[in-house]
């Protein structure tokens, strides 16, 4: 539906290439279809979900049944689902934006998507034909609802490391499965589950498990800090016969299904996350317009300014990372044929290219959730502390965000390893571009910058590559294989190529736009990205230092830092001034605008 | 049954409304199919999955006004017209849109035509009796609900809260008012279908209408916001004073009693 561009970059290209705007796809390219189909899930969410709300916090799950059906009706579970399987086959970036615009039903949004998500897509990938043609139809309707049971009480991010069993029966026609899977969302109402299990105790597998089949249960639902409106029990399997043919996907080979449906629960959460903070920041700022203090609204007072301005900033440049991930699972599915399209593992392995990318958006658009709605509380003062608030519940509803689908630590982890493993691969030149780095520095001069739009932020774009190339590199040569149990230094790592892809999206969308209708029309989308740039570029030094530090000693940290120097050198903008122009706006508009 | 159904693009209910140079200020605004005639949409799709037929949602404004046709489409109309008078009109009244509307059902052949009630803009109301009048067809405004029976429209209507009940023949105009239906949100699928649908772009010419034909006969003099709220005012002392306080104020300032 979108204009896909011709170019198709490699998972972690954005290190080492220099794009341009056209080669990035931006909420800007959203056709009609797209705008109508979140309308379409806003208004359904906004009339249907949202007055019936605190009946689902109170676990009344029928009604969640009841929405999630109403939702099938209206196409809202079938985006992700081929045609031919009964579903509307559509693009990644309408079902985005319908995980996007859900995420402002809180506990709701999480039984959404684990149906449409981790539930749904395993089959969709993996599934053989039966499969898909007995349980697609009825998944894409809501006929049948699914849950995703990976975890257990002793493994959580050590996935493999799972104790429940299957055993082929002597019959030879179902396999007999044994142990506990915790913290299954939709597990009160799902009718279909998703399960892992070592057969024999070794052979990591996925099964397709009815609730129906004998041994299956589930037990009672858990007391969580959020997310209340979505159901989360125990799935309890004792005997639990399956019959031989819902093995999903080969046998033994059940961690390449988990890991890359966990690459998909994580974009997912990062577009919620974008999502649930646009809603976050509007009802912070209708709130500060008309909460009075001292006589004036406190939208008035700067501090509150800057904390809008601040949300809006970050919001602006995760939503152009997320969408340009999602353009990049498009651009590459767009190069699949039809026959491709239709072997899901074809588009689950487009989709694994971007581990990096969807790793990154995970845990800075969750840390933007948690950090927008604390300040959305703070915003409302006592009354963010009252249950009749929305903030309250949106403050509890985002902790969990950080936590699951690999907590936030584990998938910073995954981007320095994965980036290392391509790499050695072959398969991204790091190490020529390290090399050619540390000849670059010697005879480095001061560069020029002139006052053209976005030449500055290009700039320091540029040298934060150079700053992470630099850091990484030397903690690369001085750990080596050891560089693995340096995990603040990985973690400095993580951070400075987030900040660099959230940079290079902000900047290269605000240029798109720019290209597209002009300077004038773009005000606000120049703002976030000067302020973004910015203080991400400041960012990016502190964590290059000490990396820098904790690396090397001497004389050699004394020749690094001066490099680090030369590589940070600017003249800074004045964040506050821009801040206060980006607040007006968002005071004016009363919510998240571009 | 042809089903004909007159949409309006507005406001967003939600917008604020800015005035500069004595109009209302578009630029950045978002608009929506007119909530009125939402319902005279799904009443007409509900009314054509019963008996059959076709609805064809009719709209006069510019090329922006395609957005709520396809909405509406999507929502399950079959065809879309916009008479898009963006080159040859600049200043316009409920006449001028009469004017066009009469002109455009001159060859038509309708059984039913529904609109809104009002348009939550200008809120005139007179666009489906003046309609009405012209093609020379009984109309009925304010309706709550619809059954078609053969040639016989069954009506209730709102009048001030009470409900009146009638019967009129076809060809008939309707005007729709809240209660009617619940309005469909469109479905995806319906959406990816909205695409394909036929939308038919018209200019007055196409119409053979002139500019001097549909001149406006009213002048807008001043366009202007309501007073702003101003703050309240809390009385105080005796019970008794407080309540003369009172009175007085509403008689020598306010002036309502």
């Amino acid at each position: 539906m979108s204009e896909t561009k011709d170019k198709v970059f490699k998972g972690g290209a954005f290190l080492v290439e220099d794009l341009t705007a056209e080669d990035i796809i931006t909420p800007e390219d959203f056709t009609d279809e797209h705008l109508m189909i979140a309308k379409t899930t806003e208004d359904y969410v906004e009339g249907e979900v949202v007055p019936k709300l605190e009946q689902l916090e109170n676990h009344e799950f029928d009604i969640s049944v009841e929405l999630l059906k109403q939702a099938g009706e209206l196409g809202l579970l079938g985006a992700d689902v081929p045609e031919e399987y009964g579903g509307l086959g559509l693009d990644k970036i309408s079902s985005s934006l319908i995980t996007e615009k859900m995420s402002r039903a809180g506990g709701f949004s999480i039984s959404h998507g684990a149906h449409v998500g981790i539930g749904s897509l395993p089959i969709v990938f993996f599934g053989n034909e039966e499969q898909k043609k007995k349980y697609l139809p009825k998944l894409a309707t809501g006929e049948l609802l699914a849950a995703y049971a990976l975890t257990e009480p002793g493994s959580g991010s050590d996935a493999l490391g799972a104790k429940t069993t299957a055993k082929l029966n002597e019959a030879g026609t179902h396999y007999i499965l044994n142990g506990e899977k915790q913290w299954i969302t939709n597990s009160a109402f799902a009718d279909v589950f998703v399960v892992y299990a070592k057969i024999d105790g070794e052979q990591f597998t996925a099964f397709i498990v009815e609730r129906e089949y004998p041994g299956v249960s589930t037990g009672p639902e858990e007391k969580k800090m959020g997310i209340k409106s979505s159901s989360t029990r125990t799935l309890i399997l004792e005997d639990a016969e399956v019959p031989v043919e819902n093995v999903l996907g080969e046998i033994g080979r059940g961690h390449v299904i988990a890991f890359n449906i966990l690459n998909v629960g994580r974009y997912k959460l990062a577009i919620g996350g974008v999502g649930g903070s646009k809603r976050a920041l509007e009802v912070a700022v209708k709130y500060a317009n008309q909460r009075k203090q001292f006589k004036t609204p406190i939208s008035g007072f700067a501090l509150t300014q800057e904390k809008l301005a601040k949300m809006a900033t970050d919001i602006y440049a995760n939503e152009s990372a997320v969408y340009r991930t999602v353009g990049l699972f498009e651009q590459r599915l767009g190069g699949l044929s039809q026959e491709e399209l239709n072997n899901g593992s074809e588009v689950a392995n487009g989709i694994a290219e971007y581990a990096i990318e969807c790793s990154m958006n995970k845990y800075t658009a969750t840390e933007l959730l948690d950090y927008v709605v604390d300040e959305a509380v703070q915003i409302h003062g006592g009354y963010g502390f009252m249950q009749e608030y929305e903030v309250e519940r949106a403050y509890r509803d985002s902790r969990i965000n950080r936590i699951f689908e690999g907590t936030n630590e584990i998938n910073r982890l995954i981007v320095p390893g994965t980036l290392i493993k391509k790499a050695m691969k072959g398969e991204l030149p790091l190490f020529q571009k390290a090399m050619a780095l540390q000849e670059e520095l010697m005879m480095m001069m001061p560069e020029q910058v002139g006052d053209e739009t976005l030449e500055q932020e290009k700039y320091l774009l540029k040298n934060a590559k150079k700053i992470g190339l630099l850091a990484a590199g030397l903690a690369a040569q001085k750990f080596g294989q050891k560089l693995e149990k340096e995990q603040e230094i990985l973690v400095n790592i993580a951070d400075m190529a987030a900040e660099i892809y959230n940079m290079e999206s902000a900047i290269l969308r605000t240029e798109k736009a720019i290209n597209k209708t002009g300077e004038e029309k773009n005000k606000q989308k120049l703002l976030y990205t000067q302020v973004y740039v910015q203080e991400a570029f400041n960012r990016i030094e502190a964590d290059a230092k000490e990396t820098l530090i904790a690396s090397e000693t001497g004389d050699t940290l004394r020749m690094m830092l001066g490099a680090l120097r030369k590589l940070t050198r600017h003249d800074p903008i004045n964040v506050i001034a821009k801040k206060r122009e980006i607040a007006a706006t968002i005071i004016e508009e009363e919510k998240y605008v571009v | 049954m042809n089903i004909y159904v007159l949409m309006k693009r507005t406001f967003d209910t939600e917008e604020k409304i800015v005035i500069s140079n004595g109009r209302i200020e578009e630029e950045g605004a978002e608009f929506i199919i007119n909530p009125y005639d939402e319902y005279a949409i799904e009443e007409a799709i509900q009314l054509r999955d019963e008996h059959g037929g076709e609805v064809t949602v009719v709209t006069i404004g510019s090329e922006d006004a395609e957005k709520q046709l396809r909405t509406a489409l999507a929502m399950g109309a079959d065809k879309a017209v916009l008479i898009n008078t963006e080159d040859d009109v600049e200043e316009s009244d409920q006449f001028t849109t009469v004017k066009i509307l009469e002109a455009f059902f001159d060859d038509k052949e309708y059984d039913l035509i529904l609109a809104g009630n009002v348009a939550i803009d200008q809120a005139s109301g007179q666009i489906g009796p003046r309609l009405a009048e012209k093609l020379n067809i009984p109309y009925v405004t304010t309706i709550t609900n619809l059954k078609i029976d053969g040639d016989t429209a069954h009506i209730e209507r709102d009048v001030e809260g009470d409900v009146e009940k009638l019967d009129a023949s076809l060809p008939l105009l309707v005007t729709c008012q809240q209660g009617l239906n619940e309005p469909r949100y469109p479905s995806l699928p319906g959406i990816m279908k909205a695409k394909k649908k036929p939308l038919e772009e018209l200019e007055l010419d196409d119409l053979d209408l002139d500019e001097d034909d549909v001149e406006p006969k009213t002048k807008t003099i001043e366009v202007f916001l309501p007073p702003a709220k101003e703050a309240g005012k809390v009385l105080e002392g005796e019970i008794d004073d407080q309540v003369k306080e009172l009175v007085s104020l509403l008689r020598n300032e306010s002036k309502v009693i």
